[in-house]
């Protein structure tokens, strides 16, 4: 995603000498390139976020379309008020780019996993949040982020759903892009997990189960009518997201659903739950064990179904049928909340 | 282009009217620093009498100098500075911590022409204003860009991430003046995280720095006036001065940090402000 980014990027800013990008001293072999390009477009700020921010804010509102990048939480929780007071409180053309949401860098252990960035970033006002979920989006999100006035946030995954545009198609910000339609249950997913989706709609699928797929590319502003339209069509909503649940996708959701009195025939949060990843692994791994990969999703789903009586052949479909990733074989729990809480628990 | 028509302003009476104003505005309001503004009312008063070049008929006139308040909560002067100047009317000074009211307690930009960035969280205007000058020198404008820090305010890394920055890229369109009066919001400056060697501190990040009377206008204006002092370096003014300066018993007192006058206190200070009682 982030060399998706970057391509996207070079030939943006080369049509626009008005944008700058700022560095927190990060993009080894990522950034060199545009900055051999457009040294008059690149500057290095050195290891100092919050410099780096209040800067940007400076230089844009000077008239200039300034990102800074970094990885991790480093261009957004190290120098949040920043963010706060000196871009978004003054609107300033301020673009946020973080490469490495969720467990991108799972193994580099707590300090690098970015699992609480699209909650604390959506609460402050005027800022718009991307989460692309395959390459397209990542792109096209790049393009969107510097036309789109005011302070964005672009947080790029390390993996992806690959490109999941139809021909012809035109990216809309703030807009839900509807990848399968379905009807018994709809997956919504943001950023690079969007792929965990697609793969546990494709195998539930096989299994006779119809799953609608969302991807919320932008969390802010938020397509709520994509969102009340599957309430109504379909059979329930689980949402997944490499982050916290809490005000996050799934948070999100459930308060946007719930004061405008259309509720999900039931409803689930896939995500992490109040804990520190305090193990480390691939990213993969990490989405593993914390009950935020396909077999769990798919766990998820079948709880649902079953506990909403959607089939009576669903009675069936117990753990006994296909897990196929072979994962931890248990109860089909009532929703992730249990398993997870006890996986946290068990391994902090 | 044309430059606006410099007006020149007594600066010792403007500054007297900010004191004044900034006294009304905080007790009405019941709101504190007044001791921190009146430590500045006269650079403030120099800045925005005759160093500045600004237009306050169009606030955003894009080759206008820029200031930032960096110590947003002596954001009081600045409105009278402002309000004086003519960007707004001295009326709306009396709005100043009211309910409803634009005119915050710390500075704000929403609704007030004229102020060039919102602070009150300490630490941020230096970043924000090396970001302004530094743009100004990538386009080849002339303007300047003044940012006052507090001494207290030089405690948060950000401003040395700052410093370090403006003095590696050699931002010689910046003025960072520290309205080094000593004292910070509990004790004094050298009880709560020493400063000096201060000075030393500054040219160590490559940057070119006077030290000056805060209180004396010539001197102020002096060295305001002639910037960059070195090529190709950033300017840091050591402004030593008194906080509370003009009341007798606000000066050099920690109390009047937070404390409002209210009463005869108000009344005292009022006085002494009117008939210029020296000190």
């Amino acid at each position: 995603m982030r060399d998706a980014f970057i391509a996207r990027f070079e030939q943006l800013a080369a049509s626009n000498p008005r944008v700058l990008l700022i560095t927190g001293d990060l993009g080894f072999g990522v950034l060199d390139n545009f900055a051999k390009r457009f040294p008059g477009q690149y500057l290095n700020a050195g290891v100092a976020e919050q410099n780096m921010t209040g800067l940007a804010a400076g230089l844009a509102l000077d008239g200039r379309i300034v990102v800074t990048y970094s990885i991790g939480n480093f261009p957004t929780l190290r120098c949040l008020e920043q963010i706060r007071n000196d871009a978004a409180y003054h609107n300033a053309n301020v673009k946020i780019v973080a490469v490495g949401g969720g467990f991108s860098y799972g193994a580099l252990g707590v300090s690098h996993h970015a699992t609480e960035d699209l909650a604390i970033l959506r609460a402050i006002p005027g800022i718009t949040v991307l989460a692309p979920g395959c390459l397209w989006e990542a792109e096209e999100a790049t393009a969107a982020m510097l036309d789109n006035k005011g302070v964005c946030y672009l947080r790029l995954d390390k993996s992806s759903a690959g490109r999941t545009n139809q021909p012809g198609e035109t990216f809309e910000l703030g807009k839900i892009r509807t990848l399968r339609n379905g009807s018994d249950i709809t997956l919504v997913a943001t950023g690079g997990i969007l792929g965990v989706a697609l793969e546990a709609a494709d195998a539930l699928a096989a299994e006779g189960i119809s799953a609608r797929v969302l991807s919320v590319h932008t969390l802010k502003p938020f397509d709520s009518e994509t969102i009340f339209q599957a309430c109504r069509e379909t059979g329930g909503i689980v949402t997944l997201e490499e982050h916290m649940v809490d005000g996050g996708l799934g948070g999100l959701i459930a308060e946007t659903c719930l004061e405008a009195g259309i509720v999900p025939k039931v409803f689930r949060r896939v995500g992490l739950r109040s804990c520190f990843a305090t193990i480390v692994g691939s990213q993969n791994y990490l989405r593993s064990h914390y009950q935020m990969d396909a077999p769990a999703l798919i766990q998820t789903v079948k709880g649902c179904l079953q506990n909403s009586g959607f089939s009576s052949d669903l009675a069936a479909l117990s753990l006994a049928i296909n897990n196929p990733a072979g994962g931890p074989v248990g109860p089909i729990p009532t929703g992730s909340s249990a398993t997870q809480t006890a996986t946290a628990a068990s391994s902090s | 282009m044309t430059k606006p028509q410099l007006e020149r302003i007594n600066t010792e009476e403007l500054a007297r009217k900010i004191r004044l104003h900034a006294l009304d505005m905080t007790s009405k309001g019941g709101s504190s620093h007044i001791g921190a503004v009146f430590s500045m009312a006269d650079i403030i008063a120099v800045l925005y009498g005759v160093v500045l070049r600004i237009d306050p008929s169009r606030p955003d006139w894009e080759d206008r100098d820029r200031f930032i308040l960096s110590k947003g909560h002596a954001g009081a002067g600045v409105y009278a500075a402002l309000a004086e100047r003519g960007f707004f009317p001295v009326e709306l000074l009396s709005r100043h911590y009211q309910d409803g009211s634009t005119l915050s307690g710390h500075v704000s930009h929403k609704g007030n022409p004229g102020v060039e960035l919102s602070t009150g969280s300490l630490g941020h205007g230096l970043s924000v204003g090396t970001g302004m000058a530094f743009g100004a020198k990538l386009d080849n404008k002339q303007h300047r860009v003044f940012v006052l820090l507090s001494d207290g305010e030089c405690d948060e890394g950000s401003n040395w991430e700052a410093i370090l920055f403006a003095g590696h890229h050699e931002v010689d369109n910046l003025v960072a003046i520290v309205d080094y009066n000593k004292l910070q919001s509990l004790a004094p400056v050298s009880d709560t995280l020493r400063l000096e060697p201060f000075a030393d501190k500054w040219r160590a990040f490559g940057w070119s720095v006077a030290e000056v009377d805060g209180h004396d206008h010539e001197a102020l204006q002096r060295t305001l006036e002639t910037i960059p002092k070195e090529s190709r370096k950033p300017t840091c003014i050591l402004a030593h001065t008194t906080k509370g300066k003009g009341v007798s018993f606000m000066e050099n007192s920690v109390l009047w940090h937070y404390r409002t006058a209210k009463g005869e206190e108000y009344e005292m200070a009022k006085r002494e402000l009117t008939e210029g009682v020296s000190h």
